[in-house]
């Protein structure tokens, strides 16, 4: 068994580039600000070169590096807009529910879903779209939930809210994102084929 | 105390990050067997976390659903920027 495989610093754009940029875009949903991301695990990495310890593959310890970045830049987010942001109140109209909690349109039967729904373009693109439709702090919890996989423990210490109030911020944005998806995707028989 | 959809929805929400103190817990159970939209809602729930967990899994491979890539101007950008350390 050789050791780890490392490639020189000059080679890293070609070699990792699409891969961070794929990930770091499918949790902040804006490219630019991906791209920054990027260029900067590298140019961390570049600095802390002697951190790699080469227990693991260099791809998953620039993927460590992004982490922070990405847990950074949500925590940046949080302090800047999570004032006006909060968790406004439905509006009259809105709520799915009426005054005694029951349903006043639920759920519509979405029908079969082909299996492999998780790798078409489309429904990836509605998906993105739908979570861009919340405001940044509900899609920012979602995503540190549901794509990081986060704890809730973890999520509260990134967004400074309490466990509590995260799980207000999730319940909605799963709702919204539900109905969302609902109206733009399963209604829409895009998931019929395959 | 019976349990009313705006709750029950807040619950199943809450079951996907805690377990639920078990009066609870049999609360929805038990709603969820009387309730079709609320057994609908959970169903639609768990499939939206099973298909964004395997988007996750297959973004992470080469040739990732999304065929995202860096643009040639953020390559160069970056490039430029590791070579100026």
């Amino acid at each position: 068994m050789g050791y780890p495989e490392r490639v020189d610093p000059s080679d890293w754009v070609d070699r990792y580039g699409d891969y961070l940029f794929r990930y770091a875009l499918l949790r902040l949903r804006d490219r630019s600000a991906a791209e920054d991301l990027v260029q900067e695990t590298f140019l961390a990495a570049l600095k802390n070169r002697e951190t790699f310890s080469g227990g693991s593959s260099e791809a998953t310890w620039l993927v460590g590096i992004l982490k922070h970045k990405i847990a950074d830049h949500f925590r940046r987010q949080a302090r800047e807009g999570s004032l006006p942001d909060g968790d406004p109140p439905d509006r009259p109209g809105e709520s799915p529910f009426n005054s005694a909690g029951h349903w006043q349109s639920g759920p519509v039967e979405w029908g079969a879903n082909p299996a492999d729904l998780f790798r078409q373009k489309e429904f990836l693109d509605q998906l993105a779209e739908c979570l861009s439709d919340l405001s940044p702090n509900h899609a920012n919890a979602f995503t540190l939930r549901e794509i990081e996989g986060l704890s809730t423990g973890e999520i509260c210490k990134v967004l400074n809210v309490t466990e509590t109030n995260l799980w207000v911020i999730l319940h909605r944005a799963r709702m919204l994102l539900r109905r969302c998806l609902e109206t733009r995707w399963f209604l829409r028989g895009a998931g019929k084929g395959s | 105390m019976m349990l009313s959809c705006k709750d029950v929805t807040q619950l199943i929400s809450r079951s996907m990050d805690t377990s639920l103190p078990v009066g609870k817990r049999i609360g929805v159970r038990i709603h969820l067997l009387i309730c079709r939209f609320c057994a609908r809602y959970e169903k639609q729930l768990l499939l939206i976390r099973e298909t964004v967990r395997r988007v996750v899994a297959a973004e992470e491979l080469p040739g990732g659903p999304s065929a995202e890539a860096l643009s040639e101007d953020a390559r160069g950008r970056i490039r430029q920027a590791l070579q100026s350390r």
